[in-house]
């Protein structure tokens, strides 16, 4: 194993193997193939297992990253797996979602000079956990003895998963209430198949369930039970709030509600928890448009234009109101996006939705904008263009431009503060103004990705613990109840 | 979970009474569930129009109306719903508004029980019209009328009370000068805005409850949007109910029609299918 640096710097960065754009485009399995074990080490070999470990800072949830490339590079693949999870309940998940180029690839010393080169993180976290699932080898991990606490989880996408993973393994009773009728929040509505395949969430929610979990599907808390219920009908300790970023915003423009117009949200539910890509054998219609606009350049748009062209548009365009530098996206979605021959209409922004006298989409009429002055966030302001305006030809319009925070719970629980724009207001560790009621995630932060939403499950699982032994030590002098 | 107890049909209204006990402690008058047959079925909202919290169960009018429903319509006493979430929506407003006219079609005649239940133990004067084609598809009269000061029909071929429908009612009583405080009606699209209209002129406070294509039900997709008073409202979680008078109804028919073509194409060749494999069957029974 002792290579040099220099020869560490030598290999070049593998790339995955990959379905060809012409083939997928029309399929919904997944995109990459994922690396051999022989590409895996290799590309574990180029890690230089810096002192300074600069990607270990880039990740939200600071896996280990350096150990578990080493390992990998010694053919150790499960144990590596482990490594990860010491950090990191859902790793099949984040090598596939995560954005690494911002995070821990964009710290990576090899990619300084060319961020090509970084060593793929991501790549090798998502063979790794791969190489345990598919061979059987997850590690059913003791089921720790029971604390005595109780605690509820509201919403079962990434950071409810992982206050329930890091809360489960503490001793803690925990008991996930989910709306829908199947677990994984975002991870199962709104991420396609394509990308992240669907066997693998269940797979990670099974493992929850092994380690003790409980998971009540059709469960909306707010209606179902509000949070006071939890306390007291129900006897819960403490309460964690991951209920996401909730309602779709619709632009303000004439032509919004005509048949036609999905918001991001519907449209992935559609295709993705409903399974309408499988109409008629699964139930749900969906309605296929043959030239699709989507309004939007963030993840949720790409994945929303990909999904459209396996389902059978002629024509998919991104309508963006900045320039490709500026879109959210990550990095690879807007690169295979394009190999999909998905066409990206820039710097424009419809000002009207057309309909037919049946209340169908016709087209839209658009217009032109430029870059201006930087906003708060530092990306230069898109600007209307004057009397500058363009006839766009639709029959479909996807509308995915983020959302706003989803009133269930804070309206039947008046004592959650929210900020202005209806989020939960926490601290650093997720505790709310409530005692004993936590937040994290999209609810707290509006959208934003997988793993922060994760690294905010994970400081709020420590909060719960802190908080709740010190109470216990508190009442009882001692650390149980 | 989710097991049907009982089970009955009044022309295609079949009536599905369903163990849902967290729902059954839950609900108010006025809310709905999201329901699904089987794990490939459609997600379709249903109004609870009754319920029994210490027995646990709700009760669900449903109609035979595409594939999904069809598969409900089949499912037999001892036979599981794949999910039922709810309780969903804002529940109706319910306070002493003097009279209030209940209007029924359809589901509707159910679902408008639990409301008029309702507003008589809040002290009100409850007149209940329910409208049908003929007068041997009404169902639930008995239960209507126990909660109802007055029940009043209406059937298209006139074989019971007013000929015409619900809104011909309301125009009667207008003429004979019925005060009427508060109006809520339940059943198709087509029958809300005609009842909306027949309010309109009096300016008789009226609420319906909307019956839009959902998906999640808890606010995430906005398919159920609806225009009230100009601006975007989602029926799952800022209704069901809303102002009659202010619904852009013309919108909301073409949004309901968005899946016709879809879901008859299929639901006609499923029935086919199972009415041929029905007759096969007898076939093999007579040897």
């Amino acid at each position: 194993m002792g290579l040099t640096a220099k020869e560490r710097m030598a290999i070049e960065r593998n790339r995955m193997g990959e379905q060809p754009p012409d083939l997928r485009n029309r399929n919904f399995e997944e995109v990459p193939y994922g690396y051999t074990p022989e590409e895996a080490v290799n590309e574990a070999k180029r890690c230089l297992n810096c002192k300074k470990r600069t990607c270990v800072s880039g990740c939200p949830v600071e896996v280990p990253i350096p150990e578990f490339i080493a390992l990998i590079a010694e053919e150790k693949f499960v144990e590596a797996a482990r490594v990860i999870k010491t950090k990191n309940v859902l790793p099949a998940v984040c090598g596939r979602v995560c954005p690494q180029e911002t995070q821990c690839e964009g710290q990576c010393i090899r990619g300084k000079k060319d961020n090509t080169q970084a060593v793929a993180i991501g790549n090798l976290e998502r063979f790794v956990a791969d190489y345990e699932r598919e061979n059987n080898l997850i590690e059913l991990s003791e089921v720790p003895k029971k604390n005595g606490f109780k605690v509820a989880v509201i919403g079962s996408g990434p950071s409810g998963l992982t206050v329930a993973g890091d809360l489960i393994k503490l001793g803690y009773e925990v008991t996930i209430y989910e709306a829908f009728h199947r677990g994984g929040g975002v991870l199962v509505y709104g991420i396609p198949e394509f990308r992240l395949p669907k066997r693998i969430v269940e797979s990670e929610i099974k493992a929850l369930e092994n380690l003790g979990v409980t998971i009540h599907y059709n469960s909306v808390i707010g209606r179902l039970y509000k949070i006071d219920e939890l306390f007291k009908g129900l006897g819960f300790d403490a309460v964690y709030i991951g209920v996401g970023a909730g309602l779709p915003i619709f632009l303000d423009i004439p032509g919004m509600n005509l048949n036609g117009v999905f918001s991001a949200n519907e449209y992935l539910t559609r295709s993705n928890l409903m399974k309408s890509y499988l109409f008629p054998k699964y139930q749900t219609p969906m309605i296929i448009g043959k030239k699709v606009a989507v309004l939007g350049g963030g993840n949720v748009a790409m994945d929303s234009a990909r999904t459209a062209i396996r389902l059978g548009a002629e024509k998919t365009t991104i309508v963006y109101r900045r320039s490709m530098e500026q879109m959210p996206a990550r990095a690879a979605e807007v690169h295979h996006a394009k190999e999909e021959k998905i066409e990206f209409r820039l710097l424009s922004n419809p000002v009207e939705i057309y309909g037919n006298k049946d209340g169908w989409v016709t087209g839209m009429k658009c217009q032109n904008y430029q870059l201006g002055e930087p906003d708060e966030s530092g990306r230069q302001r898109p600007v209307p263009v004057e009397d500058s305006f363009f006839e766009f030809d639709c029959d479909q319009v996807l509308v995915s431009i983020g959302g706003q925070a989803n009133p269930l719970i804070t309206k039947t629980t008046p004592d959650i503060k929210i900020n202005k724009w209806g989020y939960i207001v926490t601290d650093d560790w997720g505790r709310t103004s409530r005692q004993f009621v936590y937040s994290g995630g999209d609810i707290v932060t509006g959208a934003a990705t997988v793993i922060s939403a994760m690294g905010a499950g994970r400081r709020a699982a420590k909060a719960i613990h802190e908080d709740l032994m010190k109470e216990s030590n508190e009442t009882t002098g001692d650390n149980g109840k | 979970m989710f097991e049907i107890v009982e089970k009955s049909e009044v022309f295609n209204v079949h009536k599905i009474v369903v163990k849902a006990p967290g729902i059954a402690r839950a609900v108010r008058a006025g809310q709905f569930v999201i329901i699904m047959g089987a794990e490939y079925s459609e997600r379709i909202p249903v109004t609870v129009s009754d319920w029994d919290a210490a027995a646990g169960t709700i009760v669900l009018y449903v109609l035979e109306v595409g594939i999904s429903t069809l598969e409900l319509a089949r499912m037999k006493v001892g036979d599981s719903l794949f999910a039922v979430t709810g309780p969903l929506g804002v529940p109706s407003e319910i306070k002493n508004y003097g009279t209030v006219v209940l209007g029924g079609g359809c589901y509707g005649i159910g679902g408008i029980y639990p409301i008029a239940k309702a507003c008589k133990e809040a002290g009100n004067k409850v007149i209940s019209i329910i409208e049908a084609r003929y007068k041997d598809m009404f169902y639930n009269e008995k239960a209507l009328m126990e909660v109802s000061d007055k029940l009043l029909y209406a059937t298209s071929d006139g074989s019971k009370g007013t000929k015409g429908k619900v809104e011909d009612v309301v125009y009667e009583m207008l003429e004979q000068g019925q005060k009427i405080d508060q109006a809520f009606f339940m059943g198709c699209t087509q029958m809300l805005e005609r009842c909306s209209e027949a309010t309109r002129s009096n300016s008789i406070p009226t609420k319906v409850a909307l019956n839009s294509i959902m998906l999640d039900g808890t606010g995430m997709c906005g398919a159920c949007r609806v225009s009230v008073g100009g601006q975007i409202k989602f029926a799952c979680v800022d209704g069901p109910e809303f102002d009659g008078h202010e619904v852009d109804w013309n919108e909301l028919h073409s949004r309901k029609a968005a899946y016709a073509e879809q879901e008859t194409g299929v639901y006609q060749s499923y029935s086919h299918e199972c009415m041929a494999e029905k007759k096969f069957k007898q076939e093999l029974e007579r040897g």
